[in-house]
């Protein structure tokens, strides 16, 4: 097994089309080097992405935030800016294994890993983020939600990695917020993780929302219809109730050693509907 | 009330014991220099890789190694003929009895696979990459059988078979083979005249399964022979002697020509009390006449190294509405695995031990079935046996209004009581403990809704042994202790303080260290709560027989006898001539070589008379109805240590085991898929608790001493595992009113049965 | 396949090996170095017990290639005493008998030594999360997390 670590986008490129397919890509190496050890994956090259700028670090401009793929879930938490925007995104990413994790896992290898119980991902669904791509066939933008396709499988074409994720600025009086249910408090993969975003109006009526489920399904969940439950409504009781029964519906959960389908469903639509009242607090703290 | 006899022991002014001292090896361990088992290098070692049992269950037709052989790099490769084919003999591993015909085929499979993860073969080679594939070169033919998880299962007339010829011991007349390796009962009275006197009676069912020790160090070791049959093993062990035993034995060699050294060991619990890596070690390295080094993984510690047993159980206790236990009856169905030897002894002794009850029954069933072979796990036995008696107790004290504490008041042993098992008690402090309990702030603390409090009492006998010390004596003064058990908590501590006090010089002129096989005639392990007990017993011997030897020495200086010289604090005196006289330890140890040679004490002894430990918990938990979550918020034991040598490590190892208790309690637990593989060997999935999972864990030591020890001591190690359990399954019962019988109380299982509770009122109400 | 030429700072010192890409930093630290202080409990990041600091960051060694560490800054557990001073963490670990075994220390200590570089007054609370990837199986964890707070008072001269 070899390793590179290229200092360009087109290097990487390059370097991935050359290999026909026996290349890994290396980001933090949470996932990667587990993999490795376990002999799930005996890549011929490992491609390190942390060399190529473009892949490092937060940056703001009109359109909201730019992180960089390949940034550590621990330096992002440190953005004071984007964690005022997006703290539902922030909190969601930082709920990423331990304080060592912290330290390495990435956006993009907690995407293109494609665990269902993914933390970041539904709460970056919610926000309605996009991937920056990058390949063989030039640069495009995905949004979040088109990535994952199922356990451990991605939308990108062979060669194809993710540059960045771009989050949109937040709409004024707008709140998002994650949720997840673990057994115990920490180091656990997810058994169900819900993300929400919401906007108020003037009123405080709901006018846009976004509803993401992890963990209850082969791909993170974007659920129409539990978005639907609260907007036009003033996230109260029976808006709330409405969410949590549509959460649950959408669920196509499994037995496995985590959790059971029953567990799932039902916890599913707990965590929606307290991810919601969390959202609509911060929503409902912003004046403007 | 239990007033303990006056013996001297509370009277006695300590100079040393029962202060805390800082431990003579913490700089190495909180710098990284302290070398544990995998932390030896030795020039031209080889690595060695096991090879595992991808099946729960089958039969080996053929193992074809040459590929292995072949592999440039390899230098040995072993199975099963590389080592003795033992017979049938029974021989103890700490608190737990192990077979070595067992024994040889558990290191290495013979005729069956009896687990994943089993042994089947083992390389050596120059590094590790080559070991790996020499592995993947090792063609191993498998007959894959049926296999099976549950006793119940097991139990089953066509339940598949582990072993063609064991016959049940125990049952009468000899019934035909089955997964039953024995049988065990023990009784005092007349329980079916007990359950006729009771005003109330409980009976319920319980479900426990296998947890790990879940020590953080795998298993690792370095054997190393040479060409004339000597060999040298460095391992991470609890019984460097136990160790030798049983590895000269599977290698056909003498004793004496292994010396074995124990390293730093990090954590064991009892799974560090038998071997596994050990033999192939050594007899790899016998084969390729190089060091060879084996460490497990996390995986394979967990696919192959001893849980402790799973378990079902029924449980029935009776009493009157005055609050007196008439009656306990238990069955207890314990899981061995792949071999006989599951602790359903000890768990059958411990069940009702610490009442005082006239009439007991309870039933013990040893079954195998195709998991590894349990391991000895803190208080082997009694944590699954004592989880189900404290929670029916708990159950009958609600029944008859009384609360819990009160009600284990009316009915707890005594000096004196005698124990379902057969002995009398002599002192112990269960009632101190209780009394504690009720009297601590802790005990009557508001709670909130869906919170709720659980009380359980806990017992442990703990054990002595065979132990051995010695304390030279150095020209300056100072003096090196050497013990041959095991420091697996801090026990140099506890062991220079004993001789510091006994001695009557300070703590730090005093240098213990752990010997190995060659410095020190035979130590039973570190296990059993016995190293405070016993080596202490030890090196309280050696030490008076050093201020013999003092004595003697200042008799000689002086010229008078020596009935005629005290010694205290560590200065011996006499009248000589009329005139005081005094000559310090390090006088005498500097003229030594001019007054008869070097001073050295010594002690051999078996130590007796281990007492039991005796707990009550208190803990405050809220559930998360929604979710069914449960969250531990207060944490109170209280335990009798007898006398606490160095209380911070006594409180250490109460917080220790009441954590794991915890674990044991919310999370822990195999998980296996429907061809009988483990799909959580690690700890990603094997819950253990973490640090934000639990809170402060409070202590309170109380001491009724124990006459059979010379300064009061009793083992404390293990008793604080024994009542977590029950005393969380009592307080989630208090904070829902849904009584938990199986562990763990994971979410899924807390919410579902949350859910049908509230559906039944549902209906109910409808 | 050749190996990869590697030259790092470990505990302030140049330091320069040989690996294969396979071999974890923690492969190299124990096998290749002889720095054995950071310990070996799951080689999956799921322990702590290999807790080192990458250009300040706490990290699992285990979860780092070998050859990653080029050019980074790299402290493990045998660089946290100055000479023969201890490091307040260590020498509060010792006074609160914040070890029994000992194997968990390493990594607790040097996670520990990571927050109070960020954070000098920690909360209960924020050191009980910030800690809840090294697993300690002894102590239960309560005098660790004593020793914690005593430390973090001591460094901030309270």
């Amino acid at each position: 097994m070899d390793y590179r670590s290229p200092g360009t986008v087109k290097e990487a490129v390059d370097l991935l089309a050359a290999s026909g397919g026996g290349a890994h890509i290396l980001a933090g190496g949470t996932d990667l080097l587990v993999k490795l050890r376990t002999g799930f994956v005996a890549p011929k090259l490992v491609v390190d992405l942390k060399a190529i700028p473009q892949l490092r670090g937060i940056s703001s401009d009109a359109r909201g935030f730019r992180i960089g793929a390949a940034t550590s879930c621990a330096e992002i938490g440190e953005h004071a800016a984007l964690g005022a925007a997006w703290p539902g995104v922030v909190e969601a990413l930082r709920l990423i294994g331990s304080t060592q994790i912290q330290g390495r896992a990435t956006l993009g290898g907690n995407l293109c890993n494609a665990s269902p119980a993914a933390d970041s991902v539904p709460a970056l669904i919610a926000a309605g983020a996009a991937c920056e791509v990058a390949g063989p066939a030039g640069e495009r933008e995905v949004p979040v939600e088109r990535i994952v396709t199922g356990p451990g499988r991605t939308s990108l074409a062979n060669g194809e990695f993710v540059l960045a994720f771009r989050l949109p600025k937040p709409p004024a009086r707008s709140g998002d917020a994650y949720l997840r249910l673990i057994p115990r408090t920490e180091m656990d993969i997810a058994v169900v993780g819900v993300g929400v975003a919401l906007a108020l109006d003037q009123a405080g009526v709901c006018t846009q929302a976004r509803v993401a489920l992890g963990a209850v399904a082969p791909t993170q969940l974007l659920v129409a219809d539990a978005a639907a439950a609260l907007i036009g409504t003033r996230v109260d009781a029976k808006a709330l109730a409405a969410l949590a029964v549509a959460a649950s519906a959408a669920c196509k959960p499994i037995d496995d050693k985590r959790g059971t389908i029953a567990y799932r469903v039902k916890v599913a639509g707990v965590l929606a509907r307290r991810a919601a009242t969390i959202a609509l607090e911060r929503a409902q703290a912003k004046r403007g | 009330m239990n007033d303990p006899k006056p013996i001297g022991l509370t009277e006695r002014q300590w100079k040393v014991v029962g202060t805390t001292p800082l431990r003579p090896d913490g700089v190495d361990k909180v710098t990284g220099r302290a070398q544990f088992g995998a932390d030896m290098h030795l020039p031209n070692m080889l690595i060695g890789l096991v090879l595992r049992s991808p099946h729960a269950h089958a039969r080996i037709k053929s193992i074809d190694t040459s590929k292995a052989q072949a592999l440039p790099g390899v230098k040995a490769v072993i199975t099963s003929a590389d080592l003795c084919d033992l017979p049938s003999e029974f021989v103890p591993a700490g608190e737990m009895m192990v077979n070595y015909r067992d024994m040889t085929r558990n290191v290495m499979a013979r005729e069956k696979a009896l687990y994943e993860g089993h042994a089947v073969a083992a390389v050596a080679a120059i590094n590790e990459a080559v070991a790996a594939q020499a592995l993947t070169l090792i063609d191993v033919q498998y007959e894959v059988l049926p296999h099976v998880l549950d006793v119940d299962e097991a139990m089953k007339p066509d339940a598949p078979l582990l072993h063609d010829d064991m016959i049940t011991i125990g049952v009468e007349p000899k019934p035909k083979p089955s997964n039953v390796a024995k049988r065990v009962e023990f009784a005092l009275g007349d329980i079916a005249a007990g359950f006729a006197q009771a005003d109330v009676i409980v009976e319920r069912e319980f479900l426990t399964r296998p947890v790990h020790q879940g020590y953080i160090e795998p298993h690792a070791c370095v054997a190393s022979f040479s060409e004339d049959g000597h060999a040298e093993l460095w391992c991470t062990t609890q019984g460097q002697f136990i160790v030798r035993s049983f590895c000269a034995k599977l290698l056909g060699m003498e004793l004496s020509k292994l010396r074995v050294t124990p390293s730093e060991i990090g954590g064991g619990f009892g799974g560090k009390t038998v071997v596994y890596l050990e033999p192939l070690a050594l007899a790899l390295s016998r084969k390729a006449c190089k060091p060879v080094k084996m460490v497990m993984s996390r995986t394979e510690v967990f696919r192959a190294t001893g849980p402790t047993s799973g378990a079902r159980m029924r449980v029935k206790i009776g009493a009157t509405r005055a609050g007196r236990i008439t009656a306990g009856e238990a069955l207890l169905k314990y899981q061995a695995g792949a071999f006989q030897g599951s602790p359903v002894q000890p768990g059958c002794m411990c069940a009702f031990a610490p009442y005082d009850l006239e009439n007991v029954k309870v039933v013990g069933l040893d079954i195998v079935c195709n998991r590894p072979k349990v391991a000895a796990y803190r208080a082997p036995g009694g944590p699954i046996a004592e989880f189900a008696v404290e929670s029916v107790i708990d159950e009958l004290a609600k029944q008859l209004k009384l609360d819990p504490v009160e009600f284990r008041l009316k009915n707890a042993a005594k000096e004196g009581t005698r124990a379902a098992y057969g002995p009398k008690f002599g002192p112990i402090g269960l009632v101190q403990t209780l009394e504690a309990a009720r009297a601590h702030p802790h005990y009557r603390a508001p709670l909130k809704p869906n919170q709720g409090r659980g009380v359980a009492s806990g017992f442990w006998f703990n054990v002595g042994g065979d132990t051995c010390a010695t304390l030279n004596l150095s020209e300056d003064g100072t003096v090196s202790l050497v013990a041959g058990t095991p420091d697996i908590g801090g026990s140099r501590a506890s062991l220079a303080m004993m001789a510091s006090e006994e001695l009557g010089i300070a703590y730090e002129k005093i240098r213990p260290m752990i010997g190995d096989t060659s410095a020190l005639g035979f130590n039973f392990l570190t296990g059993g709560s016995r190293v405070t007990f016993s080596s202490g017993m030890a090196v309280v011997e050696a030490a008076r027989d050093m201020v013999r030897q003092l004595r003697a020495r200042a008799a000689k200086i002086w010229e008078v006898p020596v009935d005629e010289v005290t010694w205290e604090e560590g200065v011996a005196r006499a009248t000589v001539g009329g005139v005081p006289k005094s000559l310090t330890l390090a006088d005498i140890a500097k003229t030594a070589g001019k007054t008869g040679g070097p001073i050295v004490g010594s002690a051999a002894i078996n130590a007796q008379g281990a007492g039991p430990s005796l707990a009550t918990h208190v803990v405050d938990v809220e559930v998360d109805v929604e979710t069914g979550k449960v969250t531990v918020l207060r944490y109170t034991a209280i335990q009798d240590a007898g006398k606490a040598v160095h209380p911070a490590y006594v409180e250490g190892q109460m917080q220790g085991g009441a954590v794991q208790g915890i674990g044991w309690a919310l999370n822990e637990e195999y998980i296996y898929d429907d061809k009988g593989r483990l799909e959580n060997p690690g700890f990603l999935d094997y819950r253990v608790p973490v640090c934000s999972d639990v809170p402060m864990i409070d202590t309170v030591i109380v001491e009724v001493p124990n006459p059979r020890h010379p300064y009061g001591v009793r083992g404390v190690g293990e008793t604080p595992i024994v009542p977590p359990m029950a005393a969380i399954a009592n307080a989630v019962a208090n904070a829902i009113g849904i009584r938990f019988t199986e562990l763990p109380m994971s979410p899924p299982r807390v919410l579902e049965a949350i859910d049908a509770k509230q559906a039944a009122q549902s209906k109910a109400a409808a | 396949m050749a190996k990869h030429h590697v030259t790092t700072t470990i505990n302030g010192d140049p330091v320069e090996f040989l690996c294969s890409t396979e071999q974890t930093l923690l492969d190299v630290l124990r096998d290749v170095l002889y720095l054995t202080g950071s310990k070996e409990g799951c080689a999956s990041g799921d322990c702590g017990a290999c807790s080192v600091t990458l250009d300040g960051r706490l990290v699992c060694a285990c979860l780092v290639l070998g050859v990653e560490a080029q050019g980074r800054r790299i402290e493990t557990i045998e660089g946290m005493a100055k000479g023969d001073v201890l490091h307040p963490l260590q020498q509060k670990f010792l006074e609160h008998a914040a070890l029994q075994c000992g194997i968990c220390t390493p990594g607790f200590l040097v996670a520990a030594k990571a927050l109070l570089d960020r954070n000098p007054d920690p909360t209960e609370t924020e050191v009980r999360y910030w800690l809840a990837g090294n697993l300690c199986r002894c102590t239960g964890y309560d005098k660790i997390v004593r020793a914690v707070l005593d430390a973090a008072a001591d460094m901030r001269g309270s």
